[in-house]
């Protein structure tokens, strides 16, 4: 009885886990197999571990690079806003008492339901007027103002004692020093998972910088790995290539990082 | 004078801790969400700014009515894609959370890592990878059928079985999120209650239709918010799949915002199919709020 039931479960698992890695799979084994043309009829189900597509795609893409580089600048300005002013806010609206706070944290965290799509004509004619359409600040700027993190830190700090921060301002801390030397230090998983998961959400965006960008250079790695198809529509060893070399830094971030990932996706459930 | 200077020492460290966040927020998120209600309601041209539409409901009416009503079929798109992709990741989720719940800890870690690695991926390239394993000359599906000795299917090109096919791919993709929060709210159980069920005997069928099930539900009805809201945003995977769409049969409601505010440049129109949106999840999540809530405290 328990050993049918553990064969079936066991079964479920590796089937499921194979459905589930099967397509990241494919697209590595035929990024890694020299394809010039049509790939063949029968499938490449083990890579030939040569590096051809990703050499033919760095030489022939001219943008590229460029695009890697516009997606980590993205990414890691991002990432280091919200870990900055989202710590900041988050604390004060998980510690401090204003007037008000209320209002204002009830209006930042209202706005997590609404669909992004709604802000978009309004930002492109605002980053229009501001003479930003068309370049990396178009991007940058709409990435300042997600909300998500200032919750999650609130969420966070809401938890902590509040003896800590008490005695550190008889000990004649200034207030940023309370910040500095008693909520970043005990705060750290969650602004890992901030950090994280601030910088995965701007890697992978992709509709406003599709909209907000148009000249090629100007790209964000995933507009760019979207155009490749129109741009190389014979040469499917290049498409391969630029599909998989654009995942392998989230692939590495994840592996690096993942309990943070895990952790972070239970502190943000909504309660 | 002095009040002004007693609250500035009193409160300006809070206001200095929100100002950028709240600055930004104010500029990017909430000005934009507001002018877009306004934009909706206007007859806007690029060149000369807006006036209110008349009758004022034009957007809306023409959102319905313009190319012969497509955004009646986005719609009804949508909702098909979002019924079967929640259904399936909800059931999927909890299904495979309850497989693993039983197992060493170090083995569920790694099949709840096996499972979230291609959730980090952009959707945008687990989309493009799913086109090729679609593509009907050298793609994985049509390789399996002809294995079997069917006809290639042509999965993307035909109207009437591409919203399917793309469906599929999502049904298909493991709902990572779902396997670890229903994963973590499973190991938040005190174990009493099933040590309990013990002495009266229950069956582990029983234990989780009875214990398990019920005490989850605050989570079952997150994921089940946060997918519905996920679907009914579905862009990515459909871009990339079907770049300029086949016909009618695979626009859903954000293709349209897309296209008649990027491609058409009829703002107003496009600011109107957003606000509807915004509506419908805000509905949406309210119904499932009401109908799955419970309070539950142990």
């Amino acid at each position: 009885m328990t050993v049918t039931r553990s064969i079936v479960t066991w079964s479920v698992l590796i089937v499921t886990t194979v459905i589930a890695l099967f397509p990241m799979y494919w697209l590595f084994a035929n990024a890694l197999t020299p394809i010039t043309a049509t790939p063949p009829l029968t499938p490449i189900l083990v890579p030939a571990w040569k590096l051809d597509n990703v050499i033919r795609l760095l030489t022939t893409s001219k943008h590229y690079t460029r695009w890697v580089v516009n997606s980590l600048t993205v990414s890691l300005a991002a990432t280091l806003w919200h870990v900055v002013f989202d710590t900041l806010a988050g604390y004060a609206f998980a510690k401090r008492r204003f007037p008000l706070r209320n209002v204002l944290f009830v209006a930042l965290v209202s706005t997590l339901m609404v669909p992004i799509h709604v802000t978009f004509i309004p930002l492109y004619l605002i980053s229009r007027s501001l003479g930003i359409i068309d370049s990396i600040w178009a991007i940058l700027l709409p990435a300042s103002s997600q909300v998500f993190g200032i919750f999650l830190m609130r969420q966070f700090i809401q938890t902590l004692p509040g003896e800590l921060e008490d005695a550190a301002r008889i000990d004649g801390c200034s207030e940023i020093g309370v910040v500095r030397h008693v909520i970043v230090p005990l705060s750290m998983p969650a602004i890992a998972s901030l950090a994280i998961f601030t910088f995965v959400r701007n890697w992978n965006d992709f509709l406003w910088p599709l909209i907000a960008v148009n000249r090629p250079q100007e790209f964000t790695l995933t507009v760019g790995v979207a155009s490749l198809q129109g741009e190389f529509m014979t040469d499917w060893g290049i498409i391969f290539a630029g599909g998989a070399v654009a995942s392998i830094p989230i692939i590495i971030f994840f592996l690096l990082f993942q309990r943070y990932f895990l952790d972070g996706l239970r502190l943000g459930a909504l309660k | 004078m002095t009040d002004a200077r007693r609250f500035l020492r009193e409160h300006g460290w809070s206001y200095a801790f929100i100002a950028p966040s709240i600055i930004t927020f104010a500029c990017f998120t909430f000005a934009p969400v507001v002018w877009s209600a306004i934009i909706s309601v206007e007859k806007y041209n690029l060149r000369t700014g807006g006036t209110f539409a008349d009758p004022i409901w034009m957007n809306y009416q023409k959102a319905f009515t313009g190319l012969g009503g497509i955004f009646v079929t986005s719609i009804g798109n949508t909702l098909t894609y979002t019924v079967f992709t929640v259904t399936t990741n909800i059931v999927v989720g909890l299904a495979l959370a309850s497989l693993i719940q039983p197992l060493h800890r170090h083995v569920r870690t790694f099949f709840r890592a096996a499972f979230y690695l291609p959730a980090v991926t952009s959707s945008l390239i687990v989309g493009m990878t799913w086109a090729y394993i679609y593509n009907a000359q050298w793609g994985f599906a049509n390789y399996l059928l002809r294995l079997i000795g069917v006809e290639p299917v042509r999965w993307l090109s035909n109207p009437d079985i591409a919203l399917g096919s793309i469906t599929a791919s999502a049904m298909l993709t493991i709902p990572a999120t779902a396997v670890v929060l229903f994963s973590a709210a499973m190991g938040g159980i005190p174990t009493e209650f099933y040590e309990a069920a013990d002495l009266d005997g229950a069956s582990p069928v029983q234990k989780w239709w009875w214990i398990t099930l019920p005490l989850i539900r605050p989570t079952t009805l997150y994921l089940t918010v946060i997918y519905t809201i996920a679907s009914f945003e579905v862009f990515e995977r459909i871009y990339v799949m079907v770049p300029s769409g086949v016909g009618r049969s695979t626009q859903t409601i954000v293709t349209q915002i897309y296209y008649s505010g990027f491609k058409d440049f009829d703002l107003g129109v496009s600011a109107a199919q957003a606000m509807m949106l915004f509506v419908m999840i805000g509905a949406v999540a309210l119904v499932q709020f009401r109908v799955l809530r419970s309070n539950v405290e142990y």
